[in-house]
């Protein structure tokens, strides 16, 4: 038989081929149905709009997509779930599901969740050296059983690869393990050598351009068939905001690449210029600095920047030019930049020019925040910068305030008047102040009554203020209760005006589910603050009827779903659960004695020492800023502003910590502990004396053979073992004067600081439960006295032992709490309360259990089933009544 | 085991027929299907032909017979819906060990009977791998597009278990077939691949898959070369079509499979299409002029029959095929 020869090419499929040949134009992956990089996908994913994701992915199939990178990996998904559901729609897409997919994602189980849904040859993004060539095998394996081709990102045991050297050394030993060890098809293996930012300013960062290209020559000449590839936009990363440059660079870049061999890469259209029609002297200054080919290549093409587009760049001269402007446009310029500085000045003046005071409001003040209002919904501006603005906005008016009331009948038109208050038992109440703000911008009268304010006052407030629309807030899971209890009474007492739902605990699964149906009249789920403004204003449009039936038929039909939504999740009985409890092997763990038995109490901590100690991404979580600290300050969206608060953050927290602000303080106890009755964790005096019990809740749900159903229960070793065991719980608050702080903010008319200083004082409490913990495990108790790890470590909790909360996923039972303040006699000692809700006050302060067993572990309760409700109920003694009250949200239906 | 790939390259392999029409001419009854072993069992087996090989597996041996006399040098085991998936229709899930190692061994015993009396043409069973009646791309559900009947993983274990018992039964390779969902196929192949490393062996597959219409597509939408890209990850023993289509509707797409492939190619199309009371009317003559066009276009290395063919069609098919030269694989580089 004559061998005939066929060239090896990389050959990937939907449902129809795509081969990779040489004479292949480069091939462009879209990459905008990648949460981590699409802020609008990752929002259509979150509020489960499947149907406008498919668009996203069918227009870029459209645009020109040869192949579609899927991403999921967002902290707040399921991402293989969400994976899973989405390559699954996509399947019965003909349109898109042509084009192959290419699976994305830094987690293993993400990625498999996905090759088993995918009946074309995908690529699966990515797999590395990084955790050591048996993983990298394990998964090279079963990369070529699932029949995909594969990314290998040039990362080793010791990191990125940052030089040619490094670059080509692990490519060719990827290259090598995968070939001759796996016997993987070298056609299907695809490089990315890394793309860094060029000019950066760094001296080490100079060879970035230069490396990629020359190590991409490189594996394409010495590792026969192999492909590279590569995400492009991160090479201009440092000119972001300066796009004429940035698309510069992105398409040089790009033009030099595929030169030297790059055939595959993820790139966004909109960000790339056509290399002809850049400009001759721009692409030199660009080809300068990607070839490294002057000394001050970066320095000269910084200032070349500037004159193309300095719009970021505010030199001296351009701050005071904006004072030169009309007066209007002054106005407006301080509103959207949030400058205070001149504007009692222009209010005067805008005063002395009207006939009347209110008409500067109502005219200049106005305009300016029209135009803010725009910026916004456009999403053009962010809400840290709104509430800037809001502060300058406040000024004015109260700076005009004795002028208007000077006058007869001189009352400024609100476009309407608006109720807020965090429900009773709640204390939390930063997301109800954003929304005030951002509503007081956009000319509605704020009626603000602050926290924990009881159903009868609210409905009190309603009638005798006259309101348009009430808006409720909460954090904890008992306010839950509370908002469903005020939509009863509202219709009881024959309300007619719109609720607003909104908090970091509501959903709009909640009030579709559990408040809709008690208010004939509009239920609206505020997701987030910037869509306020927009829910408001379509509820109070004298043609509103449209928008709120509309509503009402979204809830009516997403409740449906839901309600039919054909999960069933099947649960096991709770005596069976038990059996199939986690099982720790106590003859053999090691148990270690506290270093101290009892309670210790700290007074007037120094919040200097816990600087260190603060996860920042939550921070900017609650301004709207989504993202993961640091990455987030580099954001292509919102990296600016999340700058810019961030140094606001700073500035006001060395405040706190120089003037000494806040005030910190800590409690905790450490005791014998045994576990009786599988479930319930007895505390003993030094005597062996039962002082308190703690219950745990166990999960419910049925699992795979082997795989254990949780209670914290089972980090405890049982009292019929015969062995003594610990067990610690603490509270500590850095909350002190913050409320104090706040208001006198409030009164300066500064929003802005009154937020931030709530917010940084919650990251505070935080970062002091973790410092604690810290100092538990390797001091107070030492069970782990050689531990060294970094903040990273301790955000991402690779620490030993847990430290798990009282209404939070391990134990959503809050009613805990009051055992803790028990047993540690913790308001008396420290002065921090639990209200009717059990939410603790001050507002900032973290209270939990510790666990020292080296097994112990973070898990998530799930639903429970009536079965152990009841069990739970008997073991509390109250009522199953009011246990459920407490549980219902972890109830299965 | 190595003598398949012997075979293959000096001429053209002719795999069997239909199983289930020769099934058909002996009209078996309720109590037939049932035997003395099944007699109680609470649901109807009537239809459950993969039963037969335990309860009628003289008919089973008499038709693997038939097809080695009329010229077959493959057999394929009685076993298209020999997993739990499948069963499950019968409440039959716990056979399903038994059922593919009877059969196998049944076809594995009467091919080695024939080899004997004629040992320069060694005879071959292929163990038929069979769908499955569910889909894991396609939701059942048209208001539900994200639903799966079906998972992967349910599918990698099935296939798992019928391959381990179709090897331990002694087939000589396996014959994932009639595949209209890919994914389906790649969770065979992956089940076999599995097998093929836990016992430390190579076991020659042959992959074919179904187009259903003139769209030219499978079920589940790919066209002939995404089907090929999306099975070729496993070293294969051959790829081709079967089912569905009759010789002459399947040449173009046979055609272009074989310009691709660096695999053999296989084809066992029906005896035309069905008439309007679903029989198969196309004579064993008039197969054998369709297919003698494959083999003048040099695109086939076996050849076989599906739906409504018999003994005498192979018959003829062997004979034509036996004047051919197989078709030259390329090589990768």
């Amino acid at each position: 038989m004559s061998k005939n020869t066929k060239p090896k090419y990389l050959s990937l499929s939907g449902l129809e081929p795509l081969v990779v040949t040489p004479d292949s134009n480069f091939i462009n992956v879209g990459e905008r149905t990648n949460v981590t990089g699409s802020r609008k996908f990752l929002r259509l994913i979150k509020e489960e709009k499947f149907d406008e994701a498919l668009d996203v992915a069918r227009d870029q199939v459209e645009g020109g997509a040869q192949i579609i990178d899927v991403n999921m990996d967002e902290g707040m998904l399921d991402g293989a779930e969400a994976m899973v559901k989405f390559l699954n729609l996509i399947a019965s897409e003909p349109d898109i599901a042509r084009v192959p997919i290419m699976i994305d994602s830094s987690k293993w189980d993400i990625i498999e969740a996905g090759l088993q849904v995918v009946q074309g040859k995908s690529i699966v993004n990515s797999i590395s050296l990084k955790e050591g060539e048996e993983a990298f095998v394990h998964h090279a394996k079963l990369v070529k059983r699932y029949g995909a081709a594969m990314v290998v990102m040039a990362f080793d045991e010791n990191g990125q690869a940052d030089s040619y050297q490094r670059r080509i050394d692990i490519c060719k030993r990827s290259y090598d393990i995968l070939v001759d060890k796996v016997g993987f098809p070298p056609q299907d293996i695809i490089f990315d050598p890394n793309i860094f930012p060029v000019a950066t300013g760094m001296e080490e960062h100079r060879l970035n351009a230069l490396d990629f290209f020359n190590a991409t020559k490189w594996i394409r000449e010495n590792l026969p068939y192999a492909n590279v590839s590569g995400g492009v936009s991160n090479v201009s990363f440092s000119f972001r905001g300066n796009n004429v440059v940035r698309e510069a660079i992105n398409s040089a870049f790009l033009y030099h690449a595929i030169k030297h061999g790059l055939n595959i890469g993820i790139v966004n259209p909109t960000m790339l210029e056509v290399y002809d029609e850049i400009p001759k002297d721009l692409l030199e200054h660009v080809e300068d600095v990607l070839f490294n080919r002057k000394e001050d290549a970066t320095e000269r093409l910084l200032d070349f920047a500037e004159t193309v587009k300095g719009d970021k760049k505010v030199d001296a001269a351009k701050v005071l030019e904006w004072r030169s402007y009309e007066l209007q446009d002054r106005i407006t310029h301080a509103l959207v930049k949030g400058v205070d500085a001149f504007i009692i000045e222009d209010v005067e003046q805008a005063r002395q020019e009207s006939k009347r005071p209110i008409e500067v409001i109502e005219g200049h003040l106005m305009i300016g925040m029209n135009v803010v209002g725009d910026l916004f919904g456009s999403g053009k501006m962010f809400l840290p910068q709104v509430v800037k603005s809001a502060r300058v906005m406040k000024k004015a008016v109260a700076y005009l305030q004795p002028f208007i009331e000077a006058e007869k009948d001189g009352k400024q038109e609100f476009a309407g008047k608006i109720l807020m208050a965090t429900v009773k038992g709640d204390v939390h109440d930063i997301g109800k102040n954003i929304v005030s703000v951002v509503l007081g911008c956009n000319n509605y009268e704020i009626v603000d009554l602050g926290v924990m304010v009881p159903p009868e006052k609210i409905i009190e407030r309603a009638k005798a203020e006259n309101v348009d629309v009430i808006g409720l807030s909460g954090l904890i899971t008992p306010s839950l209760d509370e908002m469903v209890y005020l939509s009863k009474e509202m219709e009881r007492q024959k309300f007619t005006i719109p609720l607003l739902i909104g908090g970091a605990t509501t959903s709009r699964a909640h009030s579709a589910v559990k408040i809709a149906p008690n208010y004939t009249h509009a239920v609206v789920h505020v997701h987030d603050a910037s869509r306020a403004v927009t829910v408001v204003g379509n509820l109070l449009n004298a043609d509103n009827k449209v928008y709120k039936e509309q509503i009402r038929e979204e809830y009516d039909k997403f409740r449906e779903q839901f309600l039919k939504r054909g999960k069933k999740k099947n649960f096991v009985t709770i005596e069976d659960a038990r059996k199939r409890k986690f099982k720790i092997d106590w003859k053999t763990s090691e148990i270690v004695k506290p270093n101290k038995l009892g309670v210790q109490v700290i007074q007037d901590f120094d919040l200097k020492k816990l600087e260190e100690f603060i996860d920042w991404s939550p921070f900017f979580r609650s301004w709207d800023l989504h993202g993961k600290y640091p990455d987030i300050l580099k954001d292509e969206v919102v990296g600016e502003q999340a700058k810019e608060l961030f140094a606001d953050a700073k500035e006001l927290l060395k405040r706190v910590f120089d003037e000494k602000l806040l005030g910190a303080k800590a409690i905790f106890g450490l005791f014998p502990a045994n576990t009786v009755n599988d479930d319930d964790v007895e505390i003993y005096d030094e005597n062996g004396k039962t002082k308190v019990t703690f219950l745990t809740l166990r999960q419910q749900l049925d699992k795979r053979e082997g795989v254990p159903n949780f209670a914290l229960a089972d980090f405890i070793a049982p009292k019929d073992s015969g062995i003594e065991d610990y067990m610690g719980c603490f509270c500590v608050s850095t909350g002190f004067g913050t409320a104090e702080l706040a208001k006198q903010f409030e009164a300066d008319h500064d929003d802005y600081n009154s937020i931030m200083i709530k917010a940084l004082a919650d990251r505070l409490a935080e970062a002091f439960a973790e410092y604690l913990h810290k100092e538990i495990r390797t001091h107070y108790w030492g069970y782990d006295s050689n531990e060294t790890l970094s903040n990273e470590d301790l955000i991402k909790e690779t620490y030993k032992g847990v430290r798990p909360a009282p209404g939070y996923p391990a134990c959503p039972d809050h009613l805990e709490k009051k055992t803790i303040w028990k047993l540690l006699n913790v308001k008396e000692e420290i002065g921090v309360e639990i209200t009717d809700s059990l939410a603790m006050w001050p507002a900032a302060s973290v209270s939990g259990y510790y666990f020292a067993n080296k097994e112990a572990k973070y898990f998530g309760l799930g639903k429970i089933t009536q079965d152990q409700l009841v069990d739970y109920a008997k073991r509390r003694g109250i009522s199953n009544e009011e246990a459920e009250k407490w549980l219902s949200p972890t109830l299965a239906d | 085991m190595s003598n398949i790939y012997k075979a293959i390259q000096q001429r053209i392999l002719v795999l069997d027929g239909a199983m289930g029409t020769m099934l058909q001419r002996y009209n078996f009854s309720e109590a037939d299907f049932r035997g003395e072993r099944f007699k109680d069992y609470p649901s109807p087996l009537k239809g459950n032909n993969d039963l037969l090989s335990l309860t009628q597996p003289q008919a089973i041996a008499d038709t693997h017979r038939k097809y080695f006399e009329a010229g077959a040098d493959i057999v394929e085991t009685n076993t298209f819906s020999g997993t739990t998936i499948a069963m499950a229709d019968y409440n039959m899930q716990d056979l399903v060990y038994e059922l593919n190692f009877e059969s196998a061994k049944i076809a594995k015993q009467v091919a080695e009977e024939v080899t004997k009396q004629n040992p320069d043409k060694p005879r071959f069973v292929a163990g038929s791998i069979g769908p499955t009646n569910r889909t894991a791309s396609l939701s059942p559900d048209v208001n539900r597009p994200e639903y799966r009947a079906v998972t992967f993983e349910d599918l990698r274990k099935a296939y798992k278990q019928q391959t381990e018992a179709l090897l331990d039964g002694g087939v000589d390779m396996l014959l994932v077939e009639t595949i209209f969902d890919t994914l389906n196929a790649k969770a065979a192949l992956f089940a076999i691949d599995q097998v093929q490393e836990e016992r430390g062996i190579k076991v020659p597959i042959m992959v074919s898959g179904t187009i259903t219409d003139a769209s030219g597509r499978t079920l589940s939408g790919q066209t002939v070369e995404a089907f090929l890209l999306s099975i070729s990850h496993i070293p294969l023993l051959s790829v081709g079509f079967n089912c569905a289509l009759g010789a002459d509707q399947l040449q173009p797409y046979l055609q272009r499979l074989s310009n691709e492939t660096e695999f053999f190619t296989s084809a066992h199309p029906n005896a035309g299409l069905p008439n309007a009371f679903g029989e198969y009317d196309q004579t064993a003559k008039q197969m054998q002029d369709l297919i003698e066009g494959y083999l003048k276009a040099n695109i086939i290395n076996i050849i076989g029959g599906c739906c409504g063919t018999t003994p005498e069609h192979i018959k003829l098919i062997a004979e034509v095929a036996a004047k051919y030269k197989p078709r030259q694989v390329v090589v990768g580089a």
